[in-house]
């Protein structure tokens, strides 16, 4: 390391600086971790009550109560999961050509239609959602899993139409160019060239919008509820009624796909690509 | 077809989409906010400022607390990623600060409602290790669990972006101030701060505009009066479907987020000039 650190390494003192260290990250280790682990207590938790700091027993009957037939959950589960797969398919639909035009083509404001994705983004949307409810509610698209697919894909759309922008400005122009030297034509060089090497890129984008569209709360609460039933009400729902282990399974299955993509995203977003997003 | 319509082409579904579904009910909640049964007036603001003058304060101040401590934490965090001297204990924090950063707010809602209860863990453990009475022990469940929620979940995203600009900045300032005999923290604020002062800021603003129109937390975690404009907006509408006060109160929190944004523009104006 830099010169400073060598003669600290030879210093006994040195050490000592691992009590600090220990307290500070043990601390943040407490309110990071404390969290997730009650959240598994609660899961696995029969009985727990005041003034009882761990469950008095535990099992799996709140496991077998979500996935009953009957439970709901597994209602909310399917629908969450057509919601989020429907959401991914109109949002990369759409984002495959903007992206392509955006990085390939010469677009007049440019810099300005990149900004415009960013515009759900960047203001408070609960005031937005109430009156697409309202507007929904005219035309019968309100509590219908269309309706909350399209207020997904609008919130969704920036990170699959930027992503999709770097994903295709990463790849070298010349490769297309060759192939329609060769004598294939524009559609089938973008087919056969373009698309198969921006394929990571728009992975990443595909499972950001994925992510976002599971996780969606404010939205979902004001277009699809209470007719489409998805997690995230669910665990509203649950919470508010104090069943606290349902509520913290449904909690789980939320969290489990985000620190799962925490863990890869960089695997599928490579730095050429990242350093690209916005630009 | 020339290129330049081929791409208008290509980008108009998608743009279609931002326009009908965000930027038309955007516009239909600005005109809404003043619509008293059909005509139009300033009715929904004096009874918005009558109910509610309590809320938007509460609601200025969680979230700037929040945008504060989120900034302090991320400086701190990205400090010592770039500055810290120690590469076990480097490696360590980078490991550690992270994993908020994708749990959904709703999910941050419930687990931190169970975490900070008054019988919650922190409060368990704390009287387990001896360092309170079981009859000091307070729920952290108001305008507290609030601002820890926002903090918590936002802060791995402000130090993610702080600490990416912090190790893109020039090494040789900061080692010829250290030869110089300038501590971390001077170095720190002094020098690698005011570097990375726009990420900082634009993060910090993503953040604000974040945390005002974050439904969930609140209504998870404190859901009493006073509480957050989000909270009171959907109370608005499902129990008086009253679009005219509920939207009223969108309007306000998107002027005090516009309001921030307008600082940040007008502070880097002026460094440019």
């Amino acid at each position: 390391m830099t010169a400073a650190h060598i003669p600290a390494a030879r210093n006994p003192l040195a050490a000592l600086w691992w009590v600090p260290r220990g307290i500070i990250f043990g601390l943040m280790a407490f309110f990071i971790f404390g969290p997730l682990f009650n959240l598994l207590l609660w899961t696995v938790a029969e009985k727990w009550y005041f003034p009882h700091s761990l469950p008095l027993e535990y099992g799996f009957s709140s496991w077998a109560k979500v996935f009953a037939p009957r439970g709901g959950a597994m209602e909310s589960l399917t629908n969450s999961l057509i919601v989020a797969l429907l959401t991914v398919v109109v949002s990369l639909a759409l984002a495959i050509p903007a992206g392509y035009a955006l990085a390939r083509l010469k677009l007049p404001f440019r810099g300005l239609i990149l900004l415009a994705f960013l515009i759900p983004q960047a203001f408070p949307n609960l005031t937005v959602y109430v009156n697409i409810a309202r507007i929904f509610y005219e035309i019968r698209l309100n509590g219908t899993i269309p309706g909350v697919v399209l207020v997904h894909v609008s919130h969704g759309l920036v990170y699959a139409v930027w992503i999709a922008t770097a994903a295709f400005s990463a790849i070298d122009a010349e490769l297309e160019q060759a192939a329609r030297n060769l004598g294939a034509g524009a559609f089938r060089a973008f087919l056969d060239v373009t698309l198969p090497l921006a394929a990571p890129g728009l992975m990443a984008s595909a499972i950001f919008v994925f992510l976002e569209s599971l996780d969606e709360f404010t939205g979902s609460y004001f277009v699809g509820a209470p007719d489409v039933n998805m997690l995230p009400l669910l665990l509203y729902t649950t919470a508010a009624g104090g069943n606290y282990q349902i509520a913290s399974i449904t909690a789980l299955l939320l969290l489990v796909p985000s620190l799962v993509f925490m863990l890869i995203v960089e695997r599928f977003l490579k730095a050429d690509v990242l350093s690209r997003v916005g630009h | 077809m020339s290129r330049r319509l081929l791409g208008l082409l290509l980008v108009l579904p998608a743009l279609a989409v931002i326009a009908f579904l965000f930027i038309l009910p955007l516009i239909m909640s600005a005109v809404g906010a003043f619509q008293v049964e059909g005509a139009f007036g300033w009715g929904n603001f004096t009874k918005t400022f009558d109910l509610y003058t309590k809320d938007i304060i509460f609601t200025v101040v969680i979230v700037s607390l929040s945008t504060v401590l989120i900034g302090i934490a991320s400086i701190a965090i990205g400090g010592y990623l770039t500055l810290g001297e120690h590469p076990v204990a480097v490696a360590i924090l980078r490991w550690l600060y992270r994993w908020p950063m994708f749990i959904p707010f709703i999910v941050v809602g419930q687990i931190l409602r169970t975490f900070l209860a008054k019988n919650g863990m922190m409060n368990n453990t704390f009287i387990n290790l001896g360092l309170l009475t079981p009859l000091d022990a307070v729920s952290f469940l108001d305008w507290r669990g609030i601002v820890v929620a926002f903090v918590w979940k936002q802060t791995p995203f402000v130090a993610l972006l702080v600490a990416g600009a912090m190790a893109s900045i020039n090494r040789d300032t900061i080692e010829a101030a250290r030869n110089l005999g300038a501590s971390r923290l001077r170095l720190l604020l002094e020098i690698v701060v005011p570097q990375v002062a726009m990420t900082l800021t634009v993060g910090l603003i993503l953040s604000f505009v974040t945390m005002m129109s974050v439904l969930s937390v609140p209504l998870m975690i404190n859901a009493q009066s006073p509480t957050m404009l989000t909270a009171d907006i959907a109370f608005r509408v499902n129990s008086y479907g009253d679009y005219g006060v509920a939207n009223a109160l969108g309007l306000i929190s998107l002027v005090l987020a516009a309001s921030v944004a307008w600082i940040y523009l007008r502070a880097s104006l002026k460094e440019r000039a």
